[in-house]
């Protein structure tokens, strides 16, 4: 495989990391987020600046980046899921562009040059680049799969499920709303937080723009295409999302239009997704003996 | 009493649902409510779930005010409530939806004994267990209802309209096993209903809720020989 497939499918894993986080939250939760950039970029920024400012290696500021990004997404959400379900929307919406700000107006975090200079990971004295690069993050992206899944088997992801079906039959049996919501938001940012921070090391320069609200846009539209609630659908949307534009040239610079008209389609005429309840893919997996969701 | 609910009242905007109400139930008792068609019973029980505020009025349970505690809290105090059309939980299979039904609990019941004792009471969800609670039928989806309030043994039992949209040999099914619940096992049951001949008949007291008042109460028995009962829910 050549550098630039390599490339590529380092942004794809990642995206999916973060797509994964998504799921957490809008398919087993059933909150619906549309700020989700936002801590993919809190974790981008708490990593640089943790290994630029602070010093640290990428190993001793990643727990610290998932510890950080966790917090920030327990103390907007518990105001946030306290909302009705189109406020939820607007107020996700409105916390992406006032992360966005944040980075790009305050000179602590580079302003408008954003931050540079950011190392890349060593393991084992070796420089991560290329294809050692993609298997850190396929690593990863294993890790939060194993945890997604993990979850969906748990009592709390029993809950979460229970509240995204029915809310006030769940809390009539003793789930708290909040509590269980909260959890899914903190879960979810926390991956995303991860993701954030390999994305710092991969580019090694990164500014507020890179976080803005179309790649939430785009990684709601992955959670969609895949398929909302399962396992592997935010995988293979990012999968898709990430090749489509590689594959056809013409589609690259229509890239955002694509995504958006993705997800819109899909919500019109699949909206439990390419994995969800009773698609083709899915019959598919089953026959083989594969998959398994929430 | 094990509950007790006075000057109950609950409001939706200018719409006064239920306007003082009070009653209560002993433990062990089967009490039904029976009204007609938005006489306020479903608000009175949400009411006493916590699903709606109330506008007024006080909720003591074992002794306990319970009025300003969220729902999730009432029902570790252990009221359960059967909502109106069951109100599954679609895309959870029947297994799931039960093991629902115990969230919590799991230290206080043994969740396999509770389990095989309610495929005894309903064998049909044994049958169903893997299927998605969106594939049941209504009565299927009211039996799951049941036994998901049912599994993880409340101390009350709130029933909201069991019967509706039921066929009538379910209706008697589901009767039977309110009225052996009660009997057998000593749950305490509070029933909702239109049905007044069903419900006056398995209860040992009742209320008659009216525009959101009780405008009569007293033994069942007596109350189907009221003649305005008959009149006015027996049909007579
Ligand atoms: N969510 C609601 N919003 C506004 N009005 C309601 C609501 N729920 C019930 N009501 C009104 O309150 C009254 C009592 O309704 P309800 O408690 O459902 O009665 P019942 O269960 O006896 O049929 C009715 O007039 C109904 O229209
Ligand atoms: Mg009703």
């Amino acid at each position: 495989m050549n550098d630039y497939s390599i490339t590529i499918l380092t942004f794809i894993a990642i995206q999916a990391i973060v797509a994964c986080g998504l799921n957490v939250i809008v398919g087993y939760a059933g909150q619906i987020s549309l700020g989700h950039a936002a801590f993919f970029g809190i974790g981008a920024y708490s990593s640089a600046l943790l290994t630029t400012k602070a010093g640290l290696t990428f190993w001793a500021a990643l727990p610290l980046v998932i510890l950080i990004t966790g917090s920030i997404g327990l103390v907007l959400g518990m105001p946030s899921l306290r909302l009705r379900e189109d406020f939820l929307a607007v107020t996700t919406i409105g916390i992406n562009f006032i992360v966005e700000s944040v980075f790009l107006y305050v000179p602590f975090f580079g302003g408008a040059l954003g931050l540079g200079g950011i190392p890349s990971i060593t393991f084992l004295g070796t420089r991560l680049r290329g294809p050692n690069f993609l298997y850190l993050c396929l690593v990863l992206l294993g890790l939060v799969l194993l945890i997604s899944r993990r979850f969906t088997k748990s009592w709390a992801g029993l809950a979460c499920f229970a509240l995204r079906e029915e809310e006030t039959a769940a809390s009539s049996m003793g789930v708290s709303p909040i509590r269980f919501k909260l959890l899914a938001f903190v879960l979810g940012t926390a991956m995303a937080g991860m993701g954030g921070a390999l994305y710092a090391h991969l580019m090694r320069f990164i500014s507020a723009t890179d976080f803005g609200f179309p790649l939430s846009i785009t990684l709601m539209s992955m959670v969609v295409l895949g398929g909302i609630g399962t396992l592997w659908g935010p995988v293979l949307g990012a999968l898709i999302l990430g090749v489509l534009p590689e594959v056809f040239r013409p589609l690259i610079d229509y890239r955002m239009l694509l995504n958006a008209a993705i997800l819109l389609l899909m919500i019109r005429f699949q909206p439990a997704g390419l994995l969800g309840e009773g698609s083709f893919l899915r019959g598919l997996f089953q026959r083989k003996g594969g998959t398994s969701n929430g | 009493m094990l509950l007790e609910v006075s000057d109950l009242k609950v409001c939706y905007g200018d719409i006064h649902a239920v306007e003082g109400v009070s009653l209560s139930i002993g433990e062990g008792e089967l009490i039904s409510v029976i009204g007609a068609n938005g006489a306020g019973k479903s608000s009175l029980l949400n009411c006493v779930m916590g699903i709606v505020p109330s506008r007024g009025g006080k909720v003591i349970f074992c002794g306990r005010d319970i009025t300003s505690l969220p729902v999730h809290e009432r029902a570790r105090e252990g009221i359960r409530i059967v909502p109106e059309r069951a109100r599954v939980f679609p895309r959870l299979t029947v297994y799931e939806n039960l093991l629902a039904g115990c969230f919590g609990m799991k230290d206080k019941i043994s969740f396999p004994e509770k389990l095989s004792w309610i495929y005894g009471l309903f064998p049909v969800l044994e049958e169903r267990k893997s299927q998605l609670g969106s594939t049941l039928s209504g009565g299927e989806q009211q039996m799951l209802a049941i036994s998901r309030a049912l599994i993880s043994d409340p101390k009350l039992l709130l029933v909201d309209e069991v019967s509706m949209g039921l066929m009538p040999v379910l209706v008697d099914k589901v009767f039977e096993v309110m009225e052996m619940l009660n009997r057998e096992h000593g749950l305490t049951i509070l029933l909702v209903e239109q049905n007044a001949l069903a419900s006056l008949g398995i209860s040992s007291r009742s209320y008659v809720l009216e525009t959101g008042k009780i405008v009569l109460e007293g033994a069942s028995g007596d109350l189907l020989k009221d003649p305005k009962v008959q009149e006015a829910y027996l049909g007579l």
